[in-house]
């Protein structure tokens, strides 16, 4: 199979690897995923007091297309408010990303790691966690 | 050296440059078919076809009149059981195999399993081996077959044939075997090994693709298979079609070189394997999957912890191995092979299949060693679970959202 030369930019040269402290309260991670799955994706995000993303870091074990679309991920959360960083959809990945249909699952993953990087944002801080209306599963 | 490299010669071989120039003029000049006899083209073909059964013979210990020609190791695999199931119904219905078979065996006995066939898949050891034991505890009256691989393709184990075909015949039942991985690389003789049908291929021994052949003992016992394909009567009966002669003249060129260089070459081959798998534990966290001494002489699968196999063959663009990852499959599911080794998921994820062959050189084993190591390092940074295991993180006790 071959993959799209966004795919590979991002593969060779992965943006925004890392880890944040997360013990910090102003940083949410999300771990989505399961070894036995073939794909685990730990997305952090930190948050400043206007509710903006000001840094993003990735680490995921999988094929590819999923450390594509995490690394993609965390180029599109820096700098968005957190409300917006709940609108980023799977589809919009699929299609930056011009991922086959069997690799459409990494991009679900990402917008689950997104959304879990939020929620856990929210509940340190002790607002209620948001229920996502798609279902993937 | 050219790249990229290729190392898959588990998935199929490259055609030998002589077995390409016994072939040729079988395709212009001696272009007969087989089967005319009243004319001087069919009895050139004839010839090539005559030579070629006698070299592929040869190469196992049988006698050319118990050599069939199939399209390959799948119909020879289909020919072999599901002949045998028709040809010994009124003897019995029970067949044994395992579970780490090739599909072409596996899925024609789930097939023969809604035809009244009752199938036994024995379970392997962690070295990917059978327990003789239980094969023992598993035979009944009514078995007719036991079918069970030479060597396996993922992993490279060689199942004990010797052994297994004394107790099937003890027990009235024949022996057949899958022998594509292993006829031509070590040696394989039907009758030091008990075997009474086995399949093989041409494409897995520097041949032609498209032809191979289902050998059926003739003497002690005399095996039958019914014919799966209905037409000119050829091969003794039992498979009808056109020969494919110009496939056929490859695939006995390919055998002949394969008994003549066997030896050297499999002593090559095995130096370059023990080198390359020796260089690669040395990476934290990797380990052979199967049984390291029984095993053919150009494999090794080997996992790497904490990485992913598709993820890992992506960084190794200019690599052509395998992966036990089917991330690439619609079903997302890994090999089962490995997982029938008792290997997590997660390990069978992150296997790699490196095939040697004839045409392999020390300089490509140490580039598939250097980019291994530099995949798997840069993998690893980039993995969460690399990290979580170095900070000491029982990942067997994380809760995963599994999607």
């Amino acid at each position: 199979m071959a993959y799209s030369d966004k795919v590979i930019d991002h593969y060779t040269n992965p943006r925004n690897v890392g880890t944040l402290d997360k013990s910090k309260n102003n940083v949410g991670t999300g771990l989505v995923g399961a070894p036995e799955c073939g794909d685990v994706m730990r997305l952090q995000i930190e948050v400043d007091g206007n509710n903006v993303i000001t840094d993003a870091k990735f680490k995921t074990f999988g094929c590819g297309s999923a450390i594509a679309s995490s690394s993609l991920a965390t180029e599109w959360l820096k700098g968005k408010s957190i409300d917006d960083a709940m609108t980023i959809d799977n589809m919009d990945i699929v299609e930056e990303l011009a991922l086959p249909p069997v690799k459409i699952h990494c991009s679900v993953l990402a917008e689950d790691a997104i959304k879990a990087a939020i929620n856990d944002y929210r509940v340190k801080n002790g607002l209620a966690p948001i229920e996502s209306e798609k279902s993937h599963h | 050296m050219k790249l990229p490299v290729y190392l898959d010669n588990n998935a199929t071989t490259p055609m030998d440059p002589r077995v390409l120039e016994a072939m040729l003029p079988y395709f212009t000049e001696k272009f007969g078919n087989a089967a005319s006899r009243n004319h001087a083209f069919g009895w050139a073909a004839e010839e090539g076809v005559d030579y070629a059964r006698e070299q592929v013979a040869q190469l196992i210990g049988a006698s050319e009149k118990e050599i069939i020609f199939t399209s390959g190791a799948t119909e020879g695999d289909n020919l072999g059981i599901k002949g045998v199931f028709e040809m010994y119904q009124d003897k019995g219905n029970h067949i044994i195999t395992t579970v780490t078979e090739h599909k072409a065996v596996l899925d024609t006995c789930k097939h023969l399993e809604k035809q009244g066939a009752k199938v036994t898949y024995l379970p392997v050891k962690e070295d990917g081996l059978i327990d003789l034991k239980e094969l023992e505890a598993a035979m009944t009256p009514q078995t007719i077959l036991v079918c069970i691989m030479y060597g396996n393709n993922e992993i490279g184990v060689i199942q004990p044939v010797k052994e297994i075909s004394a107790i099937a015949h003890k027990h009235g039942a024949l022996f057949m075997t899958d022998g594509t991985q292993a006829v031509g690389k070590i040696p394989v003789n039907v009758d030091a090994d008990g075997i009474d049908l086995m399949a093989f291929t041409g494409h897995k021994m520097y041949g032609p693709k498209g032809v191979g052949a289902l050998y059926v003992r003739r003497k002690n016992p005399r095996v039958k298979v019914t014919a799966q394909m209905d037409g000119g009567g050829h091969e003794r009966g039992m498979r009808s079609g056109t020969l494919n002669v110009a496939g056929i003249v490859g695939f006995g060129k390919a055998a002949e070189l394969c008994r003549l260089e066997m030896d050297t070459e499999a002593k090559r081959l095995a130096a370059f394997r023990d080198k390359l798998q020796s260089s690669l534990l040395e990476l934290e966290e990797s380990y052979v999957n199967g049984n390291v001494e029984h095993r053919l002489p150009h494999v090794a699968n080997i996992s790497f912890k904490y990485v992913e196999g598709e993820g890992l063959m992506m960084a190794m663009k200019d690599l052509a191995v395998s992966s036990g990852s089917a991330c690439t499959s619609a079903s997302l599911e890994p090999s089962y092979v490995l997982k029938s080794l008792g290997l997590s998921d997660d390990l069978a994820h992150s296997s790699i299949r490196y095939g040697l062959g004839r045409f392999t050189t020390e300089e490509e084993v140490d580039y598939a060693i250097e980019v291994t190591k530099k995949a798997v390092n840069h993998l690893r940074d980039l993995s969460p679970l690399w990290e979580m295991f170095k900070e000491g993180i029982d990942l067997d006790k994380v809760e995963w959202v599994e999607h």
